[in-house]
Parts: C-alpha cells; sequence; structure tokens
C-alpha cells in the first residue's frame, strides 16, 4: 500500500488508515535499502522529511489538510532547496547550500508535501542517460546494466523503483518525458511558462520547464494543479486564471482526433517501440478516438536548431560559475583570468564543457547570425509545423524515445548519437508546447517503451485525458520493476 | 569547415575554461561531429522568417521599480569561496 500511486495514498491519509510519518519512514527505508544499487539520490533528507510528516499529520489533525498533504516527494538536484545541499550533479557546486527554495519546491511544500532528498541527474540537466552525474551514473530499475535517461535520471528511476511515489524534474530537450519512458513511468512538460523557474538553475532559459515524474497521469495531474501558478520573480512566468487539470480526466475520447506525425514513424525507431505504439494506438481508437496523418516537414531539423539555441544559451548561463561567489574554486592559480579558467576546468565535466564550447562559438564575433539567428529561424518554421498540425487534430501521439533503455557506456564517447535520443521531445521545448510520456508496453528484453502525447499550448487537460483514458483500460503503469525494494 | 586546435583553444579562451593540448584534439573531434550535425539546419532557405526567442512570442512584463529584498548579504557571503568583511575576495587585479 505504501508504494501506490498518490491518489490512493491521498485517499488513505484522509481515511486516517496511514500517517505521513508512516509513508515518510517507509519511503526512506525503501531509499535505504535501493539506492546503493540504484544511485537515484545524491542527498537524502532525513531529518527535515521527519520534521515535514509530523508537521503534516499535525496539519491533517487540525483539518488542515489538502489533498497533497503528508505524501513524500523528492525534488531534481537542478532545484533549490533552502539550507539543503543542491548540487546540479557537478563538481562545481558539491557543497552548495541554497539559500532559498525553488518556486515549485516551495509550492510542493506549500502544498503539504514532504520533500525526502534530492534526486540525481546529469551535470547541469545535460545528458540523456545520467552518466553525466559528477555523483555517478543512476542505474535502471529495470535492468541494473541499462541507463534510466537522463536528465531527470534519478527522479525516474526513484519514482520507477517505487522509492517515493512522485518527484519533481526539468525538461529542456527532452529531461522528463525520455527518462519516464525508459523507466516505465509517466512524465509530464508542461507549457513553457506555466511553472516558474524561480530557483531552478540555469541551463537553457527560453526552455527550461520544471515538471512532474510520477506513476499516472492522474497523479500528474494533481501535482501540476499544485505547481503551476504566476510567479513575479520569474519574467516569463505567465498570468493565467487558475485550473483545475483533473477536470477532463474522465471525459469520453469520442471525437478526440490524434495527429499521427509521418516523421515519426519512419526508419530509425525500434521495431519494438513502434509495435508498442502501434498497439496504444488501437486501444485508444477502441475508445473512440480517431486518427489521422499528419506532417512536421521541419521536424528533423529539431535536434540541429536545439544544439544551438540551448549551448548558447547555456553558456551565457554558466559564466556566473567563476569561483567568485559561491561554488568550486581552483586552489592554485596565477592570476584572477588563471583563477576563472583552472575553476572552470575543474568544477565542470566533460559534456557541460563541450556546449559551454560551442555555445561560446555560435555566439561568438561574426557567427551569430548563421548560427543563433538562423536557429531562432528554423525554430519558428517548426512551430508553425506544429501550428499547421493541430488544424488537423486535438493531440499528437508517436514515440517518448527512438529506443528503450540502452546499455551504461554505449553512447558516452558519442555525443551526437546521444543526442539523437531527443529526436521525439525537443521540438516540444523549441516550441514551448505540453507533452506527457507515458508508459505503452515492453521490448522483447523487458524494458519499458513510453508513448508521447503532446498537444496544443496549454493544452494539459487534453493531454491528461488522452493518457488516463488509456491507464484505465491497461495496465503497464502498475508494472513494477525487478529492482524495486 | 573542420575547427583547428587553434580554434580550440580560442573558444576555450573566451569560455575561460583551461584546456590542456592533450585533451584538445579528442574536444576537436567531438566539437566537429556536434557541428556537422548543427550543419544540417544551415542550409535551409530562411529569408523573411521572423527568428523565435520565445516559446510564447509573449512580450516581457514591466513592473515596478521597488524594493522587494529585504538584506541577504551574510547568506549570500556565507556561501562563498572567500569573503571577507562584507567582500568577496579574488586575487589582486591592479598591481
Amino acid at each position: 500500500m505504501h508504494t501506490a500511486p498518490i491518489a490512493e495514498l491521498a485517499a488513505a491519509l484522509a481515511a486516517r488508515s496511514v500517517s505521513s510519518v508512516e509513508l515518510t519512514i517507509s519511503a526512506l527505508e525503501r531509499i535505504g535499502a535501493a539506492n546503493h544499487r540504484l544511485n537515484a539520490f545524491i542527498t537524502v533528507d532525513q531529518d527535515g522529511a521527519m520534521t515535514r510528516a509530523r508537521a503534516a499529520d499535525a496539519a491533517r489533525a487540525s483539518g488542515k489538510a489538502g489533498t497533497l498533504t503528508g505524501i513524500p516527494v523528492a525534488h531534481k538536484d537542478v532545484l533549490m532547496t533552502a539550507g539543503l545541499r543542491t548540487t546540479c550533479g557537478s563538481r562545481m557546486l558539491e557543497n552548495f547550500v541554497a539559500p532559498y527554495d525553488a518556486f515549485v519546491v516551495q509550492k510542493l511544500s506549500d502544498a503539504g508535501m514532504v520533500s525526502v532528498g534530492k534526486t540525481n541527474m546529469d551535470e547541469f540537466a545535460m545528458g540523456s542517460s545520467n552518466e553525466n552525474s559528477f555523483f555517478g551514473a543512476v542505474r535502471n530499475p529495470w535492468s541494473v546494466d541499462c541507463v534510466p535517461g537522463g536528465s531527470s535520471g534519478g527522479s525516474a528511476a526513484a519514482v520507477s523503483a517505487r522509492l517515493v511515489p512522485a518527484a519533481t524534474g526539468t525538461d529542456t530537450g527532452g529531461s522528463i518525458r525520455q527518462p519516464a519512458a525508459l523507466s516505465g513511468i509517466c512524465g509530464l512538460k508542461p507549457t513553457y511558462g506555466l511553472c516558474s523557474r524561480y530557483g531552478l538553475i540555469a541551463f537553457a532559459s527560453s526552455l527550461d520547464t520544471p515538471g512532474v515524474l510520477a506513476q499516472t497521469a492522474l497523479d500528474c495531474a494533481l501535482l501540476l494543479n499544485a505547481m503551476a501558478g504566476h510567479d513575479a520573480r520569474d519574467s516569463t512566468s505567465l498570468e493565467r486564471p487558475t485550473e483545475d487539470y483533473t477536470r477532463q480526466l474522465e471525459r469520453s475520447l469520442e471525437g478526440v482526433r490524434i495527429g499521427l506525425p509521418k516523421e515519426y514513424f519512419s526508419d530509425g525507431t525500434d521495431a519494438a517501440v513502434v509495435k508498442a505504439i502501434d498497439a496504444a494506438l488501437k486501444e485508444l481508437c477502441k475508445l473512440d478516438a480517431t486518427t489521422v496523418e499528419v506532417s512536421l516537414p521541419s521536424v528533423d531539423l529539431s535536434v540541429p536548431v536545439y544544439y544551438v539555441i540551448a549551448p548558447a544559451e547555456a553558456s551565457s548561463n554558466l559564466s556566473r560559475f567563476d569561483g567568485v561567489r559561491y561554488g568550486h574554486r581552483a586552489t592554485r592559480y596565477a592570476n584572477l583570468d588563471d583563477m576563472y579558467r583552472r575553476t572552470r576546468a575543474e568544477g565542470f565535466g566533460a559534456e557541460v564543457k563541450r556546449r559551454i564550447l560551442v555555445g561560446t562559438y555560435v555566439l561568438s564575433h561574426g557567427y551569430y547570425d548563421a548560427y543563433y539567428l538562423k536557429a531562432q529561424q528554423v525554430r519558428r518554421l517548426i512551430a508553425e509545423d506544429f501550428r499547421r498540425a493541430y488544424d488537423r487534430c486535438d493531440v499528437i501521439i508517436g514515440p517518448t524515445s527512438p529506443t528503450t533503455a540502452f546499455k551504461l557506456g554505449d553512447k558516452v564517447d558519442d555525443p551526437v548519437k546521444m543526442y539523437l535520443n531527443d529526436i521525439f521531445t525537443v521540438a516540444g521545448n523549441l516550441t514551448g508546447a505540453p507533452g506527457i510520456s507515458i508508459p505503452c508496453g515492453f521490448d522483447a528484453r523487458g524494458l519499458p517503451v513510453g508513448m508521447l502525447i503532446q498537444g496544443r499550448h496549454f493544452g494539459e487537460a487534453s493531454i491528461l485525458n488522452v493518457a488516463h483514458q488509456y491507464q484505465r483500460v491497461t495496465d503497464w503503469h502498475r508494472r513494477v520493476p525487478p529492482l524495486a525494494p | 569547415m573542420p575547427l583547428s586546435l587553434d580554434d580550440v583553444q580560442r573558444i576555450a579562451h573566451l569560455a575561460r575554461i583551461e584546456i590542456t593540448p592533450a585533451e584538445a584534439e579528442d574536444i576537436r573531434n567531438k566539437l566537429d561531429d556536434i557541428f556537422s550535425l548543427i550543419g544540417r539546419m544551415r542550409e535551409v532557405d530562411t529569408s523573411g522568417i521572423a527568428p523565435m526567442s520565445h516559446a510564447l512570442d509573449a512580450v516581457l512584463p514591466v513592473r515596478d521599480d521597488r524594493v522587494s529584498e529585504g538584506d541577504h548579504r551574510e547568506e549570500f557571503l556565507r556561501i562563498a569561496p572567500a569573503a571577507a568583511e562584507g567582500l568577496y575576495l579574488v586575487p589582486k587585479v591592479i598591481e
């Protein structure tokens, strides 16, 4: 019962058949039992968690509990947590204690959720396998030899192995949806601007999006209800009327038009992935949805465009790590310039350095128009493709990732091969539209396949509706991996 | 056009990241791979297309110019690698 989805835990808490202290102790025990194998957590906040759990139980006793009060949650270590170490998976911030909470951390805490610790991630959220962490690779709970995906790999493994019912993540090019797919859980990237980026250590500011990883679409909706909202401290945070993201979950799929981009079903995607998606589409048609072929002619340029825009913004954002105000500083240096150079050489890992170098190059004198401006123009072509496609459909469905989880070490020495993992997810960041990955089957080796449901801007309720209706008639999301404690 | 080792050192200097000669070759090869991936984008005809810098083409909001934060000097100096007397310490800049 302690490993059930949030909606069931919330009902048990409301019925007083379990307490937050019990749920929290049980989560901490599972983390203790599994973390040496999975390496999903960088920091476990045992004392803080117990304090918050007791406060949640007290709030409930005095009639002040909401739906999420007392439910354990873990935060990706890119999100600042006041008084608790926030490393971003980097040596640069190995001992950095955040002076304030990120907006989304604060919102979930205000909702009464019990934070139990910080999850492992690719350094500065740059990666698709979680092998770029200074704190070591994370293992996939479905196969100890495989990666969990990235960059929110620790959050994905923690939820997949049922260590916690939910975890936050951030998605800049697929970093919530892809690890959710490879780890067999749900991962929701909301519309850009819906959840404030305040306190999210910046990677690519025009793309970074906080979101959630959980077992079910319903749970994702409940979490988004608590996380969304305007925040004046993030200039890209949107002021919108409050929405209940659960409101359309029970709606029939009759009349829902599913767009199938022909570009998503071409060569290069594993046969087992295509087979699982085809079967899922048949299920959705049995629920009275219809399918229509659409075309996204520029979508194959998403990865090249992304690898200009994201590194460009990263090179600017990461210039703040200079060994002066916070983070690592080299011990030996000749002068100020040498201190910067050595601090950054020691503090950053190989992939982060590569992206800073790419970004520095494309923004350097004489190259701006040919790269950054060009990328922003092609970005608009991609956004126009989606706009036209949505004239003919309500949601767009395809695989989340071209393959299931791959072996540790398989792609570490080939950045371009690694980047192509995000071929189906990056467009969602370039356009800013929402997407959810949900489990829809397994390959022959027993590794999960993820289905990506994308929607229009602010179409969270629609994609959650499709995901929830699918989960009502299937049980892929209930399968528990062999490495769960 | 492939990068030279001098290009790599020039970019590394702009980015203030020290790269040893031993690392430079591998970095150059990987950057070349990345730039050939990016190169596919450069062939597209984008004449007349307005650049898209924001997912929703939203206009940045303005706010009143007023103090909204208290004094966090102590908290922020506490996490600095070197600080004294309310100041960040760096190596001598002016001889």
